[in-house]
């Protein structure tokens, strides 16, 4: 005890004792279930394929999936390679983009939204507001495992590179035309698609928000920085948008490229 | 029935809006071991409703901006019935009261070069409100707040103790104050609301920040707390209360749904482009330009519209005549049939300016009428009426020092007379209570270099037969419910003392708060000591009571019309009763007027009118010789 | 004019329950009203916390059908017709009686934040700040002090084991609005995460969804406020900054004796 101060509360009062775990009448429970199906169907396929090792390279157009960006395992497809190859081959339970599957997993196990998203659902930590949560004891972010939380910003500038190295793909398949040089399909559009998408969400970022102006305090002073920092808000208020919307388009980007790579479908051409 | 507990302290502040903060902040830095007493939780006051802002001549937006010129808008809104003295110093020290707000925290918003901005506000010749958004009460309480907790911070370091100098009682009502044998302040007695144990505070000053009045009438923008409490104690302490008679209906309340009737929409609505029409869609306000205004308001919708841009060149829209005027406007419009479908006008700023910048300029306001009434400012008019909200009589203070007539006992903010006259400018009240609330501070640490170690003791009868009192109401078996004479006494001062008044309704309503009193003498409390709102009520009432009749009997006395005064009978302004205060004391249980004398001002303050002006308020030997007089307002013009 | 059932919480010391009243309700109404009604008829000793009804100084904080709001803008026309009403005590502070609870707790958080700190030799007027210096912070100085946030957040709510070591958002957010005034010259960050608890945050965001003032406490204070935290304490260059004697300015510690026990750091 460092001084008298009388209790922060007064003694012999205690919390209205409510037994109900909440007094809520609305479908409260709907949102966490949903966000669990959600997070589990995209980690499910997302395995599956990660590990299929197969049908991720639709040679005759160029179209590699972001699921194997960069490819560098020594079986990879040479022309899909665009950053070389490791001498040695993989087991079958490593991906082909092990250099950058898990700074992804991680740049999104660690985003701020997710966060929400999986300690509500998952976690239930809590379930929904005023709803009580299960746990006996609750710490937070504030020890390990968890404090790595806090490392968020490193992923982020990883998460830069590879959305650097997606477009580079991206842009790649753009010179796979029929009579070759330039040419346009419908997969390339749905790989610009993502491409564009990721980089929204990756702008909007929190971490992104404050490394580029959030921690300056005076706007006045830096009027370059807060331009920077009005824009990015801008993103960052749909953040939780484009975390689900790029799941999506990273399941639609995959799938379609492993369709048209199986020749289960065809590439419809637009220009050449 | 509980023990009391009793505290020492040198400096007693009652209430903890605006004025409390500040006066109590001034104490403990003048070194003196202070109380905070508070109805309500710490930082909850009444201040955070208003909106505009704070008046002060910095001249940030526009250099012309003088203090002189504040003091001559704050006498012409007042016409004329304030203390000069009190106006001055006002006008003379706002500004450096702002600035210090902002050394403690406050963040108002900024003109383009980085300084405090400014805006227009009803009766204000240039922009000088400082303000926040349309909150700026809110950042008022919350930097005293904070500026109190830093206080605290500094006396825990050098003391061990954050409350060693300066503590906050919250929730904590004061029924009396307590006087030694020679009638000089020796404390207060009160009670925690939250037990209803009861506790005396030993101290030889007691300030005053207890607010206004508005609970004793229906409609209203005032909280539950403003019962009267401070101009009660002041009375029954043996304090004089002035100018009781002038209360502020402000133009514009809500008026829909009935729950919110009386809720306050910032004057700022109109200072911003806001404009007022009557069911016919009339601008009516350029029909109700008062001759004594005659000069400095448009008298075409153009005229009136180009002066938000190009204040320079053109004159001022009379949406923006000072409140009283505004309110009488509303009130004959409606009175004459030309009202809106749920007895008000319609202010509107949807047709003014775009939506986004509505947003951006009336943030709280949007959120009001969309959360309370289902209504998009941005999209359509509100609907407006008067509602009571500002009472500019109070205890009866020397300007200098905040002190009352009893030795020991000083008053600051709303609850003390004289600094706005018979009517208060908008964004005067947030200025008056920084200017003032420092005065009292310093007031009492003075009075107390002069007792020089000597405390004034309260007798400990009267502390047994005020604890007495207080229990009673709960002991009752019979007697009326508090909440019934409540609302009886609000219809009758607003039916009877309201915006209009009649000379046979004030003797109808003083004999209907006669009636009451007796009801009120025997009111019964149901239920236990521990917060208890029946019980604090029944208690408040006799407040609210003896409030209520200060204001009848000076508005029946006072026979003309002025400012928060209007009487049906006598519509005029008279120069001879310009020059009497009427002051109210307490003889026994009745309330009793005094006529003196309103102070002259001095010739120089004098001579910031010219005399044209001036022959319309003051009587023919007041005037300034005529030659001088004229020459000196031209070069002011 | 309707009837409606209202099921109030009504006791004191945590013994209570639920008591049913029907109650008259008219148009346009908000459940400040009708509990006002029942005062003035039923329940002349119902306990209510309340001033200005009209949204603005956020003492009629209270949970209506689980839902922790403001009494004074909880329109009566948003429940279905039939609905009943149930009105609860906020759950996470100690009941004085019937609705009234003490929030002494959060007064006590408030003062253990190091109070805004301009440079030693600035006067008042000095300050030359832009409206875009000024407008982060001034939308969280919106705050009413409802204490809504601070009673929906489970850290606290369903652990009142840590209310020794977390602040709440509403302070956490006042820690942010000082770290952002450009003419504050302390450091709260190491204090912001050892003292006040910011990695008890797992900003799952319900003081934002709480807030009757909009306020975006997680997106725009709390995740701010852990980035610069992270810049203070989880940053490896100014890691090696500090033990090289680099880095400027101090940590500035909690004020003395502002607490009721010594704090308890981690390290």
């Amino acid at each position: 005890m460092t001084s008298t101060l009388p209790p922060p509360e007064r003694a012999g009062l205690a919390r209205a004792r409510i037994s109900a775990r909440t007094l809520r009448t609305d479908r409260w429970w709907v949102a966490p279930l949903l966000t669990t199906l959600g997070l589990t169907a995209f980690l499910v396929y997302g395995l599956v394929r990660a590990l299929q090792q197969d049908h991720y390279w639709a040679a005759d157009h160029g179209y590699l999936t972001p699921f194997y960006s960069p490819c560098i395992a020594a079986q990879c497809a040479p022309e899909a390679a665009h950053f070389g190859r490791l001498p040695f081959e993989f087991p079958w339970w490593l991906p082909y983009a092990a250099i950058s599957l898990p700074f992804l997993l991680l740049f999104r196990f660690t985003c701020y939204y997710y966060r929400k998203a999986y300690y509500r659902s998952i976690w239930q930590a809590p379930t929904a507001c005023a709803v009580r949560e299960p746990h006996k004891r609750y710490t937070g972010e504030s020890r390990f495992p968890m404090i790595g939380q806090n490392l968020h910003r490193y992923f982020f500038y990883i998460a830069l590179v590879i959305s650097v190295v997606n477009t580079y793909d991206a842009v790649l398949a753009l010179f796979h035309g029929e009579q070759g040089g330039f040419g346009i399909g419908l997969g390339n559009l749905v790989l610009l698609g993502n491409v564009v998408l990721l980089w929204c969400y990756t702008l909007s970022c929190h971490s992104c928000r404050h490394v580029f102006g959030g921690r300056v305090n005076s706007f006045g002073r830096s009027p370059v920085r807060y331009w920077l920092w009005t824009q990015i808000t801008r993103l960052n208020t749909r953040h939780m948008t484009f975390a689900w919307i790029t799941l999506a388009t990273l399941v639609i980007t995959d799938l379609y490229v492993a369709l048209v790579a199986s020749g289960t479908v065809s590439d419809p051409r637009i220009f050449n | 029935m509980s023990e009391t507990t009793r505290h020492n302290y040198d400096v007693v502040v009652i209430g903890a809006g605006g004025a409390g903060l500040r006066a109590a902040i001034e104490a403990r830095q003048q070194g003196r071991k202070t109380a905070i007493i508070s109805k309500s939780l710490f930082g909850k006051a009444h201040t955070v409703m208003a909106e505009g802002g704070a008046a002060a001549a910095l001249g940030n937006v526009n250099s012309s901006d003088s203090w002189q010129v504040h003091f001559r808008d704050t006498i012409r809104g007042g016409k004329f019935m304030n203390d000069p003295r009190m106006a001055e110093l006002h006008a003379k020290e706002a500004p450096e009261r702002i600035l210090e707000l902002e050394h403690w925290g406050a963040l108002f918003d900024r003109t383009r070069d980085g300084r405090i901005s400014q805006r227009n506000f009803g009766g204000h010749e240039y922009p000088r409100l400082a303000h926040v958004g349309d909150r700026t009460g809110l950042e008022l309480i919350r930097t005293l707040q904070q500026r109190v907790v830093q206080l605290q911070q500094a006396d825990a370091a050098e003391l061990g103790h954050p409350e060693a100098m300066l503590r906050v009682f919250a929730e904590t009502t004061v029924t009396e104050l307590l006087t030694d044998a020679s009638g000089r302040i020796a404390g207060a007695f009160g009670y925690v609301r939250e037990t209803g144990e009861f506790v005396v505070f030993e101290a030889p000053a007691v300030v005053l920040a207890t607010g206004g009045i508005g609970k004793s009438f229906k409609v209203t923008s005032n909280s539950w707390e403003y019962t009267g409490d401070g101009h009660a104690l002041a009375l029954r302490a043996g304090a004089t209360l002035i100018n009781m008679e002038f209360v502020q209906f402000h133009p514009t309340g809500m008026v829909w749904p009935p729950s919110v009737k009386g809720i306050l929409v910032t004057e700022s609505v109109r200072g911003d482009g806001g404009v007022l029409r009557n069911s016919e869609g009339e601008r009516f306000m350029f029909g109700y330009v008062p001759d004594v205004f005659r000069n400095q308001y448009a008298e075409t919708e153009e005229e009136a519209d180009g002066w938000y841009a190009d204040p320079a060149n053109h004159r001022r829209p009379p949406e923006l005549l000072p409140r009283d005027e505004v309110a009488r406007a509303i009130n004959n419009e409606v009175k004459e049939g030309r009202g809106s479908p749920h007895g008000g006008v319609f202010l509107d700023v949807s047709t003014r300016m775009p939506a986004e910048e509505i947003m951006r300029r009336l943030p709280s306001m949007h959120h009001q009428f969309k959360e309370l009434a289902d209504v998009d400012i941005t999209a359509g008019p509100m609907e407006v009426g008067p509602t009571c909200h500002y009472v500019m009589g109070g205890v009866e203070v020397d300007a200098d020092t905040g002190a009352a007539r009893v030795p020991g006992l000083f008053a600051a903010g709303e609850v003390a007379g004289g600094m706005h006259g018979s009517n208060r400018l908008g964004g005067n009240s947030l200025s008056d209570l920084l200017v003032f609330g420092r005065r009292c501070g310093i007031g009492a640490a003075r009075y107390l270099d002069g007792l020089a170690g000597e405390r004034p003791a309260p007798a400990a009868a009267d502390v047994e037969r005020l604890a007495e009192e207080v229990a009673a109401p709960l002991r009752r078996d019979t007697g009326e419910n508090p909440y019934q004479l409540h609302q009886e006494l609000q219809q009758t001062m607003n039916d009877l003392v309201g915006i209009i008044r009649r000379g046979p309704e004030m003797e109808q309503a003083l004999e209907s708060l006669e009636k009451l009193r007796e009801r009120v003498a025997s009111v019964r409390a149901e239920g236990g000591t521990a917060y208890n709102p029946g019980w604090h009520l029944a208690l408040d009432l006799r407040n609210m009571l003896a409030v209520s009749e200060a204001i009848a009997r000076a508005a029946l006395t006072r026979e003309e019309s002025r400012g928060g005064h209007t009487r049906d009978d006598f519509p005029a302004m008279s120069p001879q009763w310009r020059r009497t205060v009427l002051a109210a004391r307490l003889a026994g249980d009745r309330v009793e007027l005094e006529r003196r004398p309103l102070d002259a001002m001095r010739p120089d303050l004098l001579a910031l009118f010219d005399r044209e002006e001036l022959s319309k308020y003051l009587t023919e030997e007041e005037l300034p010789p005529a030659e001088g007089a004229d020459t000196a307002s031209k070069e002011e013009k | 004019m309707t009837k409606r059932t209202f099921n109030v919480w009504r006791g004191d010391g945590g013994a209570g329950a639920l008591a049913a009243y029907e109650v008259e309700v008219n148009e346009g109404e908000v459940v400040l009203d009708v509990l006002h009604r029942l005062q003035a008829t039923q329940a002349p000793d119902l306990a209510v916390r309340w001033n200005c009804k009209a949204g603005k100084c956020g003492s009629c904080s209270m949970e209506i059908n689980g839902r922790p709001r403001l009494a004074c803008m909880a329109r009566m026309s948003t429940f279905a017709p039939d609905e009943a009403v149930t009105v609860t005590p906020m759950r996470t502070f100690p009941v004085i009686r019937d609705l009234v609870c003490d929030v002494s707790y959060n007064y006590q958080k408030a003062r253990e934040i190091p109070s805004f700190t301009p440079p030693p030799d600035a006067k008042p007027g000095d300050f030359r700040m832009r409206q875009a210096d000024v407008q982060r912070m001034q939308e969280f100085r919106k705050c009413i002090e409802c204490f809504l946030c601070q009673n929906v957040c489970h850290v606290i709510r369903d652990h009142e084991e840590n209310k020794e070591s977390f602040s709440g958002p509403r302070f956490l957010m006042r820690v942010a609005e000082l770290e952002m005034h450009p003419e504050d010259t302390a450091d709260r960050r190491a204090i912001a995460q050892d003292e006040f608890g910011l990695g008890y945050c797992n900003i799952t965001k319900c003081c934002t969804e709480v807030c009757p003032e909009n306020i975006k406490i997680t997106d725009n204070a709390l995740i701010p406020l852990k980035e610069r935290v992270a810049d203070r304490k989880y940053d490896p260059l100014v890691w090696l900054g500090s033990r090289i004697g680099l880095r400027k300015g101090a940590d500035t510690p909690l004020p003395p004796n502002t607490r009721t026990t010594t704090a308890t750091p981690e390290q």
